[in-house]
Parts: structure tokens; C-alpha cells; sequence
């Protein structure tokens, strides 16, 4: 059968799932009952001869309430979407389960940089894993992340996680997602950051947390030169905008 | 009468500088449907480069990068600013207010040509843009900074610069009119017009206008704002400099949800004026619709940060804004519902005009209900700048801006160029549009709700997220249908000027008062400023001949009724 | 060229279809100073506009009041007092036009644009003084707002300006006395302006 929305890989996911099935079936019943009406009404008094139209005005207190009732009807499935809407709100953006991985991740013309922990689990040490376009995470893991901008707006958008937000020069947004099914799912960009825009994507990769550890212990040992891609000393001369994409690593990113 | 050749060249200057409301309306008209055609080019260029990735558009090339982008943007841009605007309150607003209550012009004639001029200087503004090096904006048309703030970032200077300009010049436009609208429905009524004769339409106007004057101010200072950054190195949106980039999408939102409603109210106006004269019944609840048309509006100004939800903003705004945008859906409701209850027990004929007002509500109702998806602050985090956002919203403008735009044209273009439009092509009008709207937007919402992100012009990257080709190429196919669907009207609207059938002052058998001047109307409308006795909906009222009774005609043997 | 030939249709020269005033009100409010007054709503609301984002930034950079103690109050006030002079002379001009005598009225009318010019040059002395000792509108986001604000306004005044001696003129004619009232409405609003911009730019901002 056809899957109408991506398969979800976060705990939240299936709450924004079931909110959006949710609100889909009310307003969906309402659709179809007002579709419904409209087709019977215009079917049902097109002009016929011997037919005349009746003297209504929907002054008198009966016809007012044809249209208050189904009215206060629409408020209170109003405020049932609207409670169910602030539950899962709430859930993801304004509780902070305890992280047990802390992520960077700086968005600019036209890449994603994502600064992991080293195999100390902390981050700004000298073994931090820099990536560009590539995310590792660990399953089941609550991930904790700083999302930060150094030019445009952009927006990191992980479809299969329900997860969407915007980085703002500027400001440093904290979030927090937990993967729950691994595998490697796109990144992409939501908010309009210029040229290139449609081509600034990355690529979550979510394992097993052996493997995650294994991967960075991997990547933090290598030469020590990876450590100069990061973005704690780029960022500040990329926010000169005369040379946005001019680090050839980023160039690379746009060629795909 | 004998002229030499310098009367008749005053004559013309005076002619196309005219105070006249109704030729104002006109050029607005004409300037409106010309920027449509430009918008809908812009929209297949879209459509054609979506559904064939990688490849090149016949005659522009691959259109990728900045060129999609300012393709994006002006179509966003021509059809909210330079198509609904002229359409549904220049060329309507203009036309109907002062017939409609009765007097012969709107209260400050100079000032409303001055509109139309300041108006027609920002459409010059605007398609120079495409003309400057580097191209017209592709920041996009909510125009967010700091893309839009610094130049660098969009790799576009005058495009950009133009657009703000044009912008701004066209909202300074549309404030002269309004002011004028406002003034001119209030204090212009002819003797006897209480507020409550007044026809919805031009409560709706007011409204609309009303709504605007109160939202815009914001906008215009950040526009200036955003223009001095660009121009003089202010900082007020760079962050590098203390400024604040989200400053600029509340004063955007501030001014652009309130702005949805400027153009639907119009929208349902005319639906409102269609419905009981081809149904002809009374409007039912004309007391309810006008109330709802005021908390609505009275709404509109606090939903804005809906648009913001996932910018950054405090999350604890998130709920309050999602309740108030939410709760917009009961005035709405209750004017649809009063408008489909319009239709009960009515008398319903069929006429073009009407087909369009009854497409209108059949297909504003899946921009409704949609609209609560996106009001969800929780369900928009994943819809949010997909295609189901893109879907959503041409569901909520496209009937009021071009389905309620084209029932106004075919039941008053008698009135404005004394002919009536042709029936048949009206019909094959309103198939082809009806279907071909479907046909582009549905396919939309399947999209967005598998990821796919707006304004991207490489579809095919997203395979991971269900292989859309189809889908796209069937949006395609509907874009174009929906060019095309368009050429019987303009057949019909320039054809009949000429071959129409003469249409007599009332050939709707309307109650209102334009149907009392002849058709067109001459400069000053009427011959004699008409008394109103009655409200606009008095039709099939019991115990008389006739199933209409215009509000002019006075009740045997009654007095002239005072103004009130 | 259509000429009206109906009988009983208004007699215009098809030529030049002249506008047509507007004819009555139907409320008890002049149709001119309810179009003055919904203007002027408009303004409210981009004065409005600008004056709340200066306070939410100002409330986040305690920091400016120090930067505020490079406006020059002196003048400020001085400034103050100058436009509330003009705006009792528009008094005057309305109360004379209402007694029926015009010549006091443009006396009036020019005495509020001699005010309001004098406004103007000291203004411009202020602007000359910060920008030498390197405040310019790019010297930080309060100068940037100082401008942006106190230029608005200079604008709304100039152009108050150019309508005074408008309506004046026509005035000294005799025609449109009314337009006096309005005109006046609107140098009000001005001055009411500037009474909210001197404390916020220049006071308020020492702390």
C-alpha cells in the first residue's frame, strides 16, 4: 500500500503521526458532510417550474441556530485539535528529556556542519568528530542538539524523524531528537537560503551504539588536521559574505 | 458637438488621468489581468522545470539556482501584490462601492487616481526588475532577511532593491484607496442607506480595507527598514550587528496573515452578492455574516506567529497562536454556512456567475479544513514548507482571487461594458478551471505530506522520500490546463465588448443599487441620487408580483426615508 | 467622444469629465476630516510600528542609555516647545477661519510653517552635529534608529510643510477654508508624534 507519510524513525514521530491522522479524520468528516450538503442544496432547489424560492431571511431564532449549532459543534472539535496539538507540542519542544549525546550543527551557504563529540563525549576538545553534510547518531539515544546559522536562515528538516527547525544567525536554538530505527536518512534544507539552496542536503546516519562508537573512535584518531575544518574558528570568517561558498570543501557539497 | 484637435487631446489626457471611479476600476482591470498572465507564465516555467529535472525549459534553459528562485518569488510576488490586490479591491472596490451606495463618485476622486498612478508606477518598478542585471528578487516573497539584507547572500543587488521599492509603493497605492473606500461607504450613502443596507460586498470591502490600513504600517516601516540595510549599512537585521533577522518575519506576518483576509472577504463578497440573485432568495443571515466577517477580521491580527512556529520564536508562544488560528475557522464557518443556506429552498439558475460562487465554496472548503493542519503548531513542524503548505494555501486564495474574481466579472461585466458575456464559453470557462485547479493543487498535498520542501527545483534528489515524478508531471499538466482553461474567457471578455448581447440596465433582476444606472453607467452614475427603502436581499418576498425589489423603489405611497 | 444627451443627466463637458466633490455626509462627520482621520490611522499604525520595535530593542540593550547621552536635549526640547508653538498658530488659523476671517487665518497658517521650518534647521544642526563627532546612522543600531525615527518624522513635517502652504494659498483665495481644520489635524498629529520620539530618543534612553 501506498505510505502516505515517510516511515517514522523517532520517538515523536508517531504522536505528530497521530495528531495529523487526527486532525485529517475530524476535518475530513466535516469536509465531506459540508461537500455533501453544498452538492444536495444546489441539486436539490435547482430552478424548476412551479417551484418559487422561499421568503428566508435567517433572522427568526430557529435559523440562527441551523448555523450556531453545527458552529459551536466546529469550536469544540476546535479545541479538542487544539489540546492535542499542545500535548505533543509540548512533548517535543518544551521538555528536554536527559541527553545522552550532545550535537552541533551550523547551517551556511550551502552545507550542513555537524561537530560530534569525540570519544571523550564532550564537545570543543581537540578530538571532536567535524563532518560535513554527515550526521552520525546512535539508536535510541536521546540527542541533544545546538542548531546555529552563520549566514542565511536555514532549516534542518529530517523528514523520517518529524523534525523541523529553523537555524537564525545570531541565536543558538536547542532540540532534541531520539532515533528509533536505524539506517540513513536524508537532510535537508526547508527554509529558502539562496542559489543553492535545493541542493543543501545531508545524510543522518543512524546506528547500533556500538557502531556509533566505533565510528567515532575512527574518525576522532586520524590526523589531527580534521580539527581546522571546525566550525568554532570558520564560522567567524564565514560570516563575511563576500566568499560564502568559497571553501572548496563547500564547493564540493553544491557539485553533489 | 464639434471639437478642434487640442479639446481632443485634453480630452484623452483626461481620459487616461481620470478621476472617474469607474475607469479607475478599469485600469486597475486591465493592469491586473495583464500581471495574471505574467504570474501564470511564471508558474509553468515552475511547473515545466519540476517536472522535467535536469532538463531545459523550451527557450530558458535549465531553470535552477537564482533563476528559480526569482522565479518562485515573483510569482508569489505578482499574484498576491499585482493580480489579488488590483483584482478584487481595485478593479471591485473601485467599481462597486460608490455605485453601490448610491452616489457618483468615491469621496476623494484625485486621491483615488493618484492611487491607480502610484499603483501603476509600482507595476513599473516591478517588471523593470526583471530587465536589471542579475534579474528580479529570488529571496523570495515573504523576502526574509538576512538573505534579503545582504546582498552577497542572494547574489542579486538591484533585483532586490527594486522589489522593496515596488512593494512599498504598491501598499502606499492600496492605503489611498482604502482610506478612500472607507470614507466614501461610511459618509457617501445615498439618503436612507443605513449601515445595515448596505450590500455585503461592500461590508466586506470596508473590512478588507480596514483590516489593511491597521496591518500594514508595521511592513511598511520594516521595508524601510530593510532597504536601509541594504542601501545605507544599517544593521537593524544583521545579527552581526545587534539586529534581529526574526524582527523582520513578525512585521512580515504582522501585515501578511491579516493580508489573506484583505482578499478573501472581497472574495466572499461577491459570493455573497451572486447567491441570493441567481438563488433568488434573500441572504440568509445577513446579521451573522457580517459579525463573523469582524471577529474574523479582529482574528486575523492575532494568528500571525502561526507562520513562525518552527523560526525560533519562544516556544511557549506556540500554543496561544495555535488556539487563535484555529478559532478562525468559526467565523469563517459561520459565513459559509449562512452562504449555503442561502441556497435553501432556493431557486437556484445556473448562470456563469454562478457557477463560479458556487465553485468558490467548493473549493475553499479544502483551503479550510487544510488550514487547520497548518494551524496545528505541533503537525505543522512536519508540514511546514512542504508542497502541503504550497497546496494549502492556493486552495484558501485561488477561490477567492480568481474563482469569486471571475463570478464578479461575468455577473457585472453588463454592468461595466453594457454587454452581456456569452454563456457557453462562460460554462467552458468554468469547467476547464474548476477541473484543471484540482488537477495542479491536489497532487500537491500527497507531496508534501511524503517531505517534499518548497521552493527546490531539483525534485528528483528526493527519491528517498517516494518516487513523486508522476505526481509532478501530473501538477504540470494541470498548470497548463489551467493556462489554457483561460482562453475562452478571454475570448469571451474581449469579443463581448463588441458582439454581446445589449445588456440593459438589470438584466439580473438584481435589488441593488448599480442595477439602477444604465449599463455603463455615465460619469456621475446616476441621473438622480437614488433613496434606498430596503436591504439589498429583498427577493421572493411574499405577497408581490415581481420576485425582486430593488432597494430604490419606494413602497407605495411612503415617504422619502431619512438618512440615517 | 460620448456626450451625455439623456435629459436630466448632470450637464459635464464630455471632454473633461470633471470630479465630482463629494455631495453630503451621512453621518454627522465632514466626509474630509473622516478621510483625514482614517489617514492618519494609517500613520499611527507605521509610527506605531516603528516606536514598538525601538522599545523591545531598547529594553534589550541597557547599554544605549549611554549612547542616548550624545542627542542633544537642549535642542530637543527646544524643539519641543518650537512645534507645540505651531501647533497653538494651527489653532489659531482653525478658530480664525471659523470666525470667518481668513487673513488672520493665513497669518496664523504662516507662522505655524516658520515654526515648523525653524524645527527643521535646528534639527538639521542636531543631525550635523552627531555625524561629526561620528554618530552616523551607521555608527550602531541606536543611531540607526535615532535616524530612522527622528528622519520619519523631519519627512512628515517637511511634507506638513508643503500642505499648510497648499491650503493657504487657496485660502488667501478664499476657496476651501475648511481644508484649514484638516491640514491642522494632521500638524497635530506631527507634533504628538515627535512628543512620543523626544523622550524615547532623547530622555528616557539615560539610565
Amino acid at each position: 500500500m501506498f505510505d502516505w507519510l515517510p516511515r517514522a524513525a523517532s520517538t515523536y514521530a508517531h504522536d505528530i503521526d497521530g495528531l495529523i491522522w487526527l486532525i485529517t479524520a475530524i476535518v475530513g468528516v466535516w469536509f465531506i458532510l459540508a461537500e455533501a450538503v453544498l452538492v444536495f442544496l444546489i441539486v436539490r432547489y435547482r430552478r424548476r417550474p412551479g417551484h418559487p424560492a422561499a421568503y428566508v431571511t435567517g433572522d427568526r431564532r430557529r435559523q440562527v441556530a441551523w448555523i450556531l449549532v453545527p458552529c459551536v459543534a466546529i469550536l469544540a472539535c476546535d479545541l479538542i485539535i487544539d489540546g492535542a496539538s499542545a500535548h505533543v507540542w509540548e512533548k517535543m519542544k518544551q521538555t528536554q528529556p536527559k541527553p545522552e549525546l550532545e550535537i552541533r550543527i551550523e547551517g551556511r551557504q550551502w552545507a550542513w556542519i555537524f561537530v560530534h563529540p569525540g570519544p571523550d563525549g564532550r564537545l570543543d576538545t581537540p578530538d571532536d568528530v567535524v563532518k560535513m553534510n554527515e550526521i552520525h547518531v546512535p539508536v535510541n539515544a536521546v540527542v541533544r542538539f545546538a542548531l546555529r546559522s552563520s549566514d542565511t536562515l536555514h532549516s534542518l528538516w529530517i523528514p523520517e524523524l518529524r523534525l523541523k527547525q529553523d537555524a537564525v544567525p545570531g541565536r543558538t536554538i536547542y532540540g532534541w531528537f531520539e532515533a528509533t530505527r536505524t539506517g540513513s536518512y536524508g537532510v535537508l534544507c526547508a527554509e529558502l537560503c539562496g542559489a543553492a539552496h535545493g541542493m543543501m542536503r545531508g545524510t543522518l546516519t543512524v546506528d547500533e551504539p556500538d557502531v556509533y562508537r566505533g565510528w567515532v573512535a575512527a574518525e576522532a584518531s586520524p590526523p589531527p588536521a580534521a580539527g581546522a575544518a571546525s566550525p568554532a574558528t570558520t564560522s567567524a570568517a564565514s560570516t563575511s559574505p563576500a566568499a560564502p561558498a568559497s571553501t572548496p570543501a563547500t564547493k564540493g557539497a553544491i557539485a553533489r | 458637438m464639434s471639437h478642434d484637435g487640442h479639446a481632443e487631446a485634453a480630452g484623452l489626457w483626461s481620459r487616461i488621468f481620470s478621476t472617474d471611479h469607474k475607469v479607475i476600476a478599469k485600469q486597475y482591470l486591465f493592469t491586473g489581468i495583464a500581471m495574471a498572465f505574467l504570474g501564470g507564465i511564471l508558474a509553468q516555467i515552475m511547473r515545466l522545470q519540476l517536472s522535467n529535472p535536469g532538463h531545459p525549459v523550451p527557450g530558458l534553459g535549465v531553470v535552477q539556482g537564482i533563476k528559480y528562485n526569482a522565479t518562485v518569488t515573483m510569482h508569489g510576488t505578482v499574484m498576491i501584490f499585482w493580480v489579488a490586490m488590483p483584482l478584487l479591491l481595485g478593479a471591485f472596490g473601485n467599481f462597486l462601492i460608490p455605485l453601490m451606495v448610491g452616489t457618483r463618485d468615491m469621496a476623494f476622486p484625485r486621491l483615488n487616481m493618484l492611487s491607480y498612478w502610484t499603483f501603476f508606477l509600482s507595476t513599473v518598478v516591478l517588471v523593470s526588475s526583471f530587465l536589471v542585471p542579475g534579474g528580479p528578487s529570488p529571496v523570495g516573497w515573504t523576502a526574509y532577511p538576512p538573505l534579503s539584507a545582504i546582498p552577497a547572500y542572494s547574489g542579486n543587488t538591484w533585483g532586490v532593491h527594486l522589489w522593496i521599492l515596488a512593494v512599498a509603493l504598491e501598499l502606499v497605492a492600496f492605503l489611498m484607496g482604502g482610506i478612500n473606500y472607507i470614507t466614501t461607504a461610511i459618509n457617501l450613502r445615498a439618503p436612507g442607506m443605513r449601515m445595515r443596507d448596505l450590500p455585503l460586498v461592500v461590508w466586506m470591502q470596508i473590512a478588507a480595507s480596514i483590516i489593511f490600513l491597521f496591518s500594514v504600517g508595521p511592513l511598511v516601516a520594516g521595508a524601510v527598514m530593510l532597504l536601509l540595510d541594504r542601501t545605507a549599512g544599517t544593521g537593524f537585521y544583521n545579527p552581526a550587528a545587534g539586529g534581529d533577522p526574526l524582527l523582520f518575519q513578525h512585521l512580515f506576518w504582522f501585515f501578511g496573515h491579516p493580508e489573506v483576509y484583505v482578499l478573501l472577504l472581497p472574495g466572499l463578497g461577491i459570493v455573497a452578492e451572486i447567491l441570493p440573485v441567481f438563488s433568488r432568495k434573500p441572504i440568509f443571515g445577513y446579521r451573522m455574516i457580517v459579525w463573523s466577517t469582524v471577529v474574523t477580521g479582529l482574528l486575523s491580527f492575532v494568528v500571525w506567529a502561526h507562520h513562525q512556529f518552527v523560526s525560533g520564536i519562544d516556544p511557549r508562544l506556540a500554543a496561544p497562536f495555535s488556539l487563535t488560528t484555529i478559532l478562525i475557522s468559526v467565523p469563517v464557518a459561520v459565513t459559509l454556512f449562512c452562504f449555503m443556506a442561502t441556497l435553501y429552498r432556493g431557486s437556484i439558475e445556473f448562470k456563469t456567475p454562478m457557477l463560479f460562487a458556487l465553485g468558490m465554496m467548493a473549493v475553499f472548503l479544502i483551503g479550510g479544513v487544510t488550514g487547520i493542519l497548518n494551524g496545528s503548531a505541533a503537525a505543522d513542524i512536519y508540514i511546514h514548507d512542504t508542497y502541503f503548505v504550497v497546496a494549502h494555501f492556493h486552495y484558501a486564495l485561488i477561490p477567492p482571487v480568481f474563482f469569486s474574481f471571475f463570478a464578479g466579472i461575468y455577473y457585472w461585466y453588463p454592468k461595466m461594458f453594457g454587454r452581456m458575456m456569452n454563456e457557453t464559453l462562460g460554462r467552458l470557462h468554468f469547467l476547464g478551471t474548476f477541473l484543471f485547479v484540482n488537477v495542479t493543487f491536489l497532487p500537491m498535498f500527497v507531496m508534501g505530506l511524503r517531505g517534499y520542501p518548497r521552493r527546490v527545483y531539483d525534485p528528483s534528489q528526493f527519491v528517498a522520500l517516494g518516487n513523486m515524478g508522476g505526481m509532478q508531471i501530473l501538477a504540470t499538466i494541470g498548470t497548463a490546463g489551467l493556462l489554457f482553461s483561460q482562453v475562452p474567457l478571454l475570448i469571451n471578455f474581449f469579443g463581448s465588448m463588441k458582439r454581446g448581447r445589449v445588456a440593459g440596465a438589470n438584466p439580473w433582476r438584481a435589488n441593488t443599487l448599480e442595477w439602477l444606472a444604465p449599463s455603463p453607467p455615465q460619469h456621475g452614475n446616476f441621473d438622480e441620487i437614488p433613496s434606498v427603502y430596503r436591504w439589498p436581499y429583498e427577493y421572493s418576498a411574499p405577497g408581490r408580483d415581481n420576485d425582486w425589489y430593488p432597494q430604490h423603489v419606494a413602497p407605495e405611497g411612503a415617504l422619502s426615508r431619512k438618512a440615517g | 467622444m460620448s456626450t451625455p444627451t439623456s435629459p436630466g443627466r448632470p450637464a459635464v463637458p464630455a471632454s473633461s469629465p470633471a470630479p465630482y466633490a463629494a455631495p453630503r455626509a451621512a453621518t454627522s462627520v465632514p466626509t474630509g476630516r473622516l478621510g483625514i482621520w482614517w489617514f492618519l490611522a494609517s500613520e499611527v499604525v507605521i509610527f506605531g510600528g516603528l516606536v514598538t520595535i525601538y522599545v523591545l530593542f531598547r529594553l534589550r540593550h541597557p547599554e544605549w542609555g549611554k549612547l542616548a547621552a550624545h542627542t542633544m536635549t537642549v535642542a530637543g526640547a527646544v524643539n519641543t516647545l518650537v512645534l507645540l508653538t505651531s501647533s497653538l498658530t494651527m489653532v489659531l488659523a482653525h478658530e480664525s477661519v471659523e470666525r470667518g476671517n481668513l487673513r488672520l487665518a493665513s497669518q496664523a497658517m504662516l507662522q505655524s510653517v516658520f515654526a515648523g521650518g525653524v524645527f527643521l534647521v535646528i534639527k538639521a544642526f542636531e543631525y550635523t552635529h552627531e555625524i561629526v563627532q561620528g554618530f552616523t546612522p551607521v555608527a550602531g543600531l541606536f543611531w540607526s534608529f535615532y535616524f530612522a525615527m527622528t528622519g520619519l518624522h523631519a519627512l512628515h513635517v517637511l511634507g506638513g510643510l508643503v500642505a499648510i502652504l497648499a491650503v493657504r494659498r487657496a485660502v488667501q483665495r478664499g476657496e476651501n477654508p475648511h481644508r484649514v481644520e484638516y491640514v491642522g489635524i494632521y500638524w497635530h498629529f506631527v507634533d504628538v508624534v515627535w512628543i512620543f520620539l523626544f523622550p524615547l530618543l532623547y530622555l528616557a534612553s539615560r539610565g
